[in-house]
């Protein structure tokens, strides 16, 4: 029988040095967030198996594109014209009040608001980490995602970009335990907070004194206050709004108007800053400025 | 079968187990779905406790870690002492029949389940919900399978 450890460090100083080595990472990438410029590399490197795990499913897709029948294509392109063009005339009005507005923010000196530029983006399916709420997506910093970046779809806020890797990126949903967002009632303009309570279908908006004016069914929508997310996008409904004498605050919680368990299509948007909003995302390709600590300003952000 | 090529059977089936790892499953089968990893890992230290012990469970633990997207170094952690345990003790764990085995499996498991908790605990305000603990019955149930699949495996491709 050969010796079990013959070759090199014994068992006990592997665990050691392994012990050591893991409490290091944990408290350099938590703590300190050391990683993060190599978070990109990293994620990058561990992409292939991403898409490897994400194939079944493609591959069902595209199976269950092919089979679908003659009929049903004709139905579903007859209620897609039909839904385009009912948009379609909403949009007319809408470019109309678009104009209107800009006009009369001009009047009052405030700045005009620009159109962000967008793109869409698809969920990877795959699995994360069970503490966190986070989604994999199928563009990175190959397509100009920048870390916090404003992930919306068609019902309302998703959640920022978290990390980003050259062909994929993760997002944080708003309802992490990590996250918050300011947030107006849309109702009467008050300002709050929304943070995550790791509940997909509830939200914490903490801080509210009894006497505020605040129903159930209001709606809270993007404030633009933190600079991060575009003023104007809807969030949640508040559905439930209770005191008790004993405490300072009210306490308040909303369902996020986006269900958070069953999205697939995602939009990113680049916050148009810049004089020139629709030719190239100039912020996204320059991360440096952005480069502090994701967790901690999703907070504030 | 010359040697590199019977240590890349062991690093295929650590890579297969990361992908089951990250699999999308549907939401109400996703609490159950068992840990491959720790899984294969553990088989590969029982099987062979010289080839794969702590270093390739932590290092296999961290690229979990990146691929999950959690905090680097809690799943490398956990992993690193249930290797250290099972290594300890493989011989007695190798003379236990399969179901006793997976009881042992499960054991560890909660280990190393309770392990990434509190080192995510400690770096971030988590909450512990109770489906995390769900699959544990799973991982111990799957396990008689895995270890005659992976049996089957190293035997063919005379894996040593």
């Amino acid at each position: 029988m050969k010796p079990m450890f013959g070759r090199g460090p014994s068992l006990q100083l592997r665990l050691l040095l392994a012990v050591v080595a893991s409490v290091s990472l944990i408290f350099l990438d938590s703590k300190l967030d050391l990683f993060s410029p190599y978070r990109v590399f990293l994620n990058s490197l561990v992409s292939p198996l991403q898409y490897m795990a994400n194939a079944p499913s493609q591959l069902f897709d595209t199976v269950a594109g092919k089979v679908i029948s003659r009929e049903q294509l004709q139905a579903k392109n007859q209620e897609l014209e039909q839904q385009v063009f009912l948009i379609r005339s909403d949009l007319l009005q809408m470019e109309n009040l678009k104009e209107e507005n800009n006009r009369l923010r001009q009047l009052l000196g405030s700045p005009v608001r620009q159109d962000a530029r967008k793109m869409v983006a698809e969920i990877m399916e795959v699995d994360s980490d069970p503490f966190t709420h986070q989604v994999v997506i199928d563009k990175g910093s190959l397509n100009g995602v920048f870390e916090g970046q404003p992930v919306v779809n068609d019902q309302g806020v998703v959640g920022q970009v978290l990390r980003v890797g050259s062909t994929t990126s993760r997002v944080l949903l708003i309802t992490d335990n990590s996250h918050g967002i300011p947030v107006r009632f849309q109702r009467n303009d008050i300002r709050a907070l929304a943070n995550g309570t790791g509940d997909l279908e509830r939200l914490d908006i903490p801080f509210i004194p009894h006497s505020t004016d605040i129903k159930e069914g209001d709606m809270l929508v993007t404030s633009g206050l933190g600079g991060r997310f575009p003023e104007g996008y809807p969030i949640a409904v508040i559905d439930r709004f209770e005191y008790d004498e004993g405490m300072p605050y009210a306490r308040v919680d909303a369902k996020p108007v986006v269900s958070l368990d069953r999205i697939r299509y995602l939009l990113l948007l680049w916050p148009s800053e810049s004089p020139d909003p629709v030719v190239t995302p100039e912020p996204a390709v320059s991360p440096e400025p952005d480069n502090a600590p994701a967790k901690s300003e999703a907070t504030n952000g | 079968m010359d040697r590199a090529n019977s240590r890349g059977m062991i690093y295929l089936s650590i890579i297969v187990a990361m992908m089951l790892a990250i699999l999308p499953l549907p939401a109400q089968l996703d609490a159950f779905r068992p840990d491959w990893l720790t899984l294969v890992i553990l088989y590969w230290v029982l099987a062979l406790p010289h080839r794969v012990n702590v270093g390739t469970a932590w290092v296999a633990g961290l690229i979990l870690d990146i691929l999950l997207g959690s905090t680097l170094g809690v799943r490398a952690l956990g992993l690193a002492v249930i290797t250290y345990v099972c290594a300890m003790n493989y011989q007695l764990i190798r003379n236990f029949s399969v179901w006793q085995q997976a009881v042992v499996i499960g054991v560890l498991t909660v280990s190393c389940k309770l392990l990434i908790f509190w080192a995510e605990h400690l770096v971030s305000d988590i909450i512990l919900v109770p489906q995390y603990f769900w699959s544990i019955i799973s991982t111990m149930l799957i396990w008689p399978w895995v270890f005659l699949i992976l049996r089957r495996t190293r035997r063919h491709f005379g894996v040593s």
